[in-house]
């Protein structure tokens, strides 16, 4: 796409985040989309553009009141939303529709309206994985970390420390759910969930939500919102199954999504003031500053802890928190993207001030998607 | 058999052949007969080439353990800690696997240690490949 042809002009979360039994899963989605409606100041019949998972654009049309010319359900996990702001970006310029809307909402705590996740016994994932004992992403996408640490030198220290220096971040958001200060011993002695993983080295599992609007940067004027430019968008997957993955030590689909939206944007490295990478484990964001060319194969883990990507860093990363200590309601994409956009207006509360160009990547699955996206306060 | 297993494997018409060799105790691996490479799990053609000439064949059974966790919080039937691990076979296919026979501690799980399958029968016609130390030692 041409940088900056498109802008986001609306985005929010949902009124609460944490733990809200009394929304539905839909009602999770449309909460976060009328507070991002009202952001701008526009209603449902303004949209004609429309983008969900975990729930259908079907359902999420109807239950809000829209009539779209254009829809993707694509799902392909917790970056799904990166790939809607990509596709969203290429329907506006096409012209299939004017105005989108994208939202995402989950109970993952409480559990309200939960759409399943169907497992299918002969599928490849439920013949040649399931049948081993995994519980859930905690015990599968961790598998490949011992091998990175004996292959790039990771020590448990380096990767405890992710949660240590996010926790800080996190401490600056009123609306994050862990905002306590933690050690690294203390991260070492939390209860062991799936070695080497402990329990403060997983995601937290809450209820929430999140919405963005996009329009063309034409139209970005007429709202009363700071826009915030696309300049750099990418979108790659690689394998449902973890074991398939080619490299234990390196993401496929992140080099893949981070290079496109580099390419795209036409910016190095250094031009980057902010980055969001999904950290659903403590593990990923080191594998996403090394696949996106932040870091050397290997260098990530030390990069963090010599406090690059800590408050005052050159590198500010995961500033909300992260998926460790924000919120992590299943599909945290949103998330990231909501802070990025915050960043880029200028009203994150844990501020970098001056950032002109953010980075927000994230995975889907377990290493199984990923998808990048690149804005700025400035249009190119 | 137990309630350890209620995700049993389905087997369909492109892997029923890995269960059928399951059964006998022999680990079934494909090959290309166009390009020659060897993958896991079974598909009808090659991921390399796509050729659809492919074999079946028997595989050594032996393998290294490529990388793994131990699971702390046991699902039904099972008892924790248990080893969730991935090894890599010596025709160079990767595959999940629980490693058996062994200490289930990091200590005792030294990775790129040599192992070899061992089936354990789960329901009439299933037999999951395990891993258990190979009897000879280092491959």
């Amino acid at each position: 796409m041409k940088p900056g042809s498109v802008a986001i002009v609306g985005a929010a979360e949902t009124t609460e985040l944490g733990r809200i039994p009394d929304l539905s899963e839909i009602g999770l989605h449309a909460d976060a989309a009328l507070n991002a409606m009202k952001d701008m100041g526009i209603g449902p019949k303004d949209i004609d553009g429309i983008a969900t998972a975990g729930t259908s654009p079907t359902n999420l049309a109807h239950y809000l009141g829209i009539t779209p010319t254009w829809a993707d359900g694509t799902a392909v996990g917790g970056c799904s939303f990166m790939l809607h702001v990509r596709h969203a970006a290429a329907a506006i310029n096409e012209g299939l529709c004017e105005t989108v809307l994208i939202t995402h909402g989950e109970s993952g705590k409480s559990r309200v309206g939960k759409s399943g996740f169907g497992r299918s016994d002969g599928s490849l994932q439920g013949q040649f994985e399931a049948p081993f004992g995994p519980m859930g992403p905690p015990t599968m996408f961790t598998i490949p970390v011992l091998r990175y640490m004996k292959d790039r030198g990771l020590t448990h220290e380096q990767l405890a420390n992710v949660s240590v220096v996010q926790r800080e971040w996190a401490a600056m958001h009123p609306r994050a759910t862990f905002r306590d200060p933690i050690t690294i011993d203390d991260v070492l002695n939390s209860r062991m969930i799936a070695y080497p993983f402990r329990i403060l080295q997983c995601c937290l599992v809450t209820d929430g939500g999140g919405a963005l609007i996009m329009t063309s940067a034409e139209r970005a004027k007429d709202f009363p919102t700071k826009p915030v430019y696309i300049i750099g968008t990418g979108e790659s997957v690689e394998t449902p199954m973890i074991s398939q993955m080619a490299d234990f030590t390196s993401s496929r689909a992140f080099r893949v999504s981070g290079k496109k939206a580099f390419d795209e944007a036409g910016i190095s490295h250094s031009d980057v003031d902010h980055l969001m990478i999904y950290d659903a484990f403590a593990h990923l964001p080191i594998y996403g500053l090394e696949d996106l060319g932040f870091c050397e194969p290997g260098e990530a883990g030390q990069f963090i802890m010599e406090r690059n990507t800590a408050p005052g860093g050159k590198l500010p990363m995961n500033t909300n928190g992260g998926g460790l200590s924000y919120m992590h309601s299943g599909m945290y994409g949103m998330y990231a993207l909501q802070e990025s956009v915050r960043q880029m207006r200028g009203t994150s509360p844990a501020q970098v001030e001056g950032a002109k160009i953010s980075v927000s990547h994230g995975v889907g699955g377990m290493f199984g998607a990923s998808g990048t996206i690149i804005m700025s306060n400035e249009r190119p | 058999m137990s309630d350890k297993y209620q995700a049993l494997p389905a087997p369909t018409p492109e892997t029923q052949h890995f269960w059928d060799g399951a059964k006998e105790g022999e680990l079934k691996l494909q090959r290309c007969t166009s390009c020659s490479h060897t993958y896991f799990p079974p598909r009808p053609f090659c991921p390399e080439c796509a050729s659809r000439d492919v074999e079946v064949y028997s595989a050594s059974g032996k393998a290294t353990l490529y990388s793994y966790v131990i699971n702390h919080r046991a699902p039904k039937g099972w008892d924790a800690p248990y080893s969730i691990a991935v090894v890599e076979l010596e025709e160079g296919p990767r595959m999940m696997t629980n490693v058996i026979g062994i200490a289930q501690t990091p200590e005792a799980l030294e990775l790129d240690m040599a192992l070899e399958v061992s089936f354990e029968q789960v329901s009439d016609d299933i037999f999951l490949p395990k891993f258990k130390p190979s009897a000879g030692g280092a491959s």
